[in-house]
């Protein structure tokens, strides 16, 4: 185990720095600089700035400045907001990322595996065709239509829920359905099949006929077994939500890592390129070793190692 | 002896989107205590439903019991509800299925498979509940049980696997061990183990079994008697004597002359030609008749009568009757 979690970190270490250099070349071969909108700058000022932020040097150069900031994890200042550092931008914005993020996904799970499994245990009756019904919506429609959706009739026609910003729980309503929506609609579809599977298998049959009660197959034999092909697709959900929160925080207005992320790009704001995409990038790898992780601990066939002489 | 298990006309059938097929038509048998008794028939003749039907494991809909009792110590299992019924399976009657390799939940540990039933039908603690397992992988044969509890099934063979199953449906002493198919899926050296193994069990617990197969081979090692069905009914039944030494069914005949026999040199395997009766439309007469070398005309007309041969040997086929008897005799 001790071996195989080595392995994958020293894995997931090459993985980032691939990214990362990816990205810097990437973002350097578009045309343009930090630079180029501020109008009534002279060329010597231009320059002097290029010079402070080591724009001036060749690519390589910039390259291992870039590298070793990455390694130290030390950015150092925004271009465009120099007041503050990328940290800084990072530790304010990450946390109310993750908060929509993860209390999306958390809701995403919950209730696609209960939908789902309603759906299975009532195979083609009413609560399945509706759950079902429900479902393909959820994936057919866009996040960022539903929110506008959401806001609509909610904040504005029906006045109930507010319409932005993320200062209370009542503000994170409209948010986290908007974004849980989709990945509880795929959950709930998987799930609905595969414990529509499950529920045929032989296993099943025989906790049947030992006389336990029927909840407790369900939970304890069949949930188990079904959920392996959601743990499946859970690094790729994860992404997903990840990129969601960018659109749904600039819908809601809500002051998280996208608005920054997506700000930094358009104005070739280097350090936060950088920062905000290696920082996602170690985020989501991490994440998709826990997902593998995780998947050893519910299936006991599946090995995370080799063992030796078995 | 004791009856324990009494099965009286029972009707079972499922609706598919064909209409309604007619696994089970009319089925009756009973079950002395300690007895061993053989379902034989070939596939789909409703050998498994049968057996299912009496634990009330048939999937509802699209199967139903559309008729009959299955008496069981004076009880009728047809009339109970599902939680009287849950209180039964496992504890006074226990199954064993086919496949030992699906039969076992891959994600759980058979420690816990094996104790979870327990739990759940007696107030036992977890250390009682695991000295018991323990003991009842002794009786099966698994060395180093201790150890073996926390593994999982993938960890174990087949034979081994087959021999846990038989291990949790003994956990709660059953009056009555229904064995669907229990050898079928294993190769032939495992087989006798397991056989043997049926053997050891009944000598030590005189638990009754009720033994699904197609295996002759199997049946004439441990059945005491056998009921030998076909679509959907049991047209023979006799002790384990009268149906290899006077088998009267022209059936029966057949199956026999289709086992390969060693101590018989040189002698040419006979099958029965074509193949059983749709269930969907079953026959009016004797479902054989179409492929039944000795049919006559009423065979296809009217279901034969019932004859009690012996106090045990009793069979539905008009060459029992007596004219028939006549007309062969000159």
């Amino acid at each position: 185990m001790v071996k195989y979690i080595t392995k994958r970190l020293v894995l997931m270490i090459l993985t980032i720095f691939i990214i990362a250099s990816l990205t810097f070349f990437l973002m350097h071969a578009i045309p343009g600089s930090p630079f180029n909108e501020e109008r009534g700058t002279n060329e010597t000022v231009q320059a002097n700035l290029e010079e402070h932020y080591h724009l001036d040097e060749p690519l390589l150069v910039q390259y291992f400045i870039y590298m070793k900031s990455v390694v130290t994890f030390d950015f150092g200042p925004s271009i465009k907001q120099p007041t503050e550092t990328v940290n800084d931008l990072l530790g304010r914005g990450f946390p109310i990322s993750a908060e929509l993020g993860i209390i999306s996904i958390v809701v995403a799970v919950i209730s696609g595996i209960i939908l789902g499994v309603f759906a299975a245990l009532r195979h083609n009756g009413i609560i399945d065709y509706m759950a079902m019904a429900f479902a393909v919506l959820g994936i057919s429609i866009p996040n960022f239509v539903l929110a506008t959706l959401l806001i609509q009739k909610f904040a504005v026609d029906w006045d109930v829920l507010p319409a932005a910003t993320w200062s209370s729980p009542m503000h994170m309503i409209l948010p986290t359905i908007a974004l849980a929506t989709g990945p509880m609609a795929i959950i709930a579809r998987l799930t609905r099949s595969s414990m529509i599977e499950t529920l045929t298998q032989d296993y099943i049959k025989t906790a049947h006929a030992k006389g336990l009660k029927p909840w407790k197959i369900v939970i304890k034999h069949a949930l188990k077994n079904a959920l392996m092909p959601v743990v499946t697709i859970m690094g790729t959900l994860l992404a997903g939500v990840l990129t969601g929160t960018f659109v749904i925080e600039k819908i809601f207005a809500i002051p998280g890592m996208g608005k920054y992320f997506v700000e930094s790009i358009n104005q070739r704001d280097y350090p936060v390129i950088m920062g905000t995409t290696v920082f996602y990038s170690a985020f989501l790898i991490g994440m998709l070793f826990l997902v593998d992780i995780a998947y050893g601990l519910l299936d006991p066939r599946i090995k995370l190692h080799k063992e030796g002489g078995e | 002896m004791e009856k324990i298990l009494e099965v009286n006309d029972l009707h079972v059938s499922f609706q598919t989107y064909g209409g309604e097929v007619k696994a089970v038509r009319g089925v009756s048998f009973d079950l002395h205590k300690g007895e061993t008794l053989a379902i034989v028939g070939e596939s789909g003749c409703g050998k498994s439903v049968t057996a299912n039907s009496i634990m009330k494991l048939i999937p509802s809909p699209p199967g139903k019991i559309a008729n009959g009792s299955i008496y069981f110590k004076g009880r009728d299992l047809t009339r109970l509800s599902e939680k009287a019924i849950r209180d039964i399976r496992g504890v006074d009657i226990s199954m064993i299925f086919q496949d030992p390799m699906t039969a076992l939940n891959p994600t759980l540990t058979i420690g816990n498979q094996l104790t979870e039933g327990i739990k759940q039908h007696q107030n036992i603690t977890s250390k009682e509940a695991k000295t018991k397992a323990i003991d009842m992988l002794n009786l099966v044969g698994i060395p180093n049980p201790e150890e073996r509890m926390k593994q999982y099934p993938h960890q174990f063979s087949g034979g081994m696997r087959q021999r846990i199953v038989i291990a949790m449906a003994l956990i709660c002493e059953p009056e009555l061990l229904i064995a669907d198919e229990p050898t079928t899926a294993l190769d032939v050296t495992i087989q006798a183990q397991i056989l043997q193994l049926f053997n050891k069990i009944q000598q030590e617990t005189g638990v009754s079994i009720i033994l699904i197969t197609h295996d002759l081979g199997v049946v004439a090692k441990i059945a005491d008697r056998i009921a030998v069905m076909y679509a959907g009914k049991v047209i023979e039944v006799g002790t384990r004597k009268e149906i290899f030494y006077t088998p009267q069914h022209p059936y029966t005949q057949g199956l026999l002359n289709s086992v390969p026999r060693l101590d018989k040199r040189k002698e040419k395997l006979v099958p029965i030609d074509g193949t059983p009766p749709d269930l969907f439309a079953p026959p009016q007469g004797c479902p054989f008749t179409a492929r039944c070398p000795k049919a006559m005309e009423v065979c296809g007309k009217v279901y034969p009568i019932h004859s009690e041969l012996s106090n045990t040997h009793e069979v539905d086929c008009w060459l029992q009757d007596e004219r028939a008897k006549q007309h062969i005799a000159t």
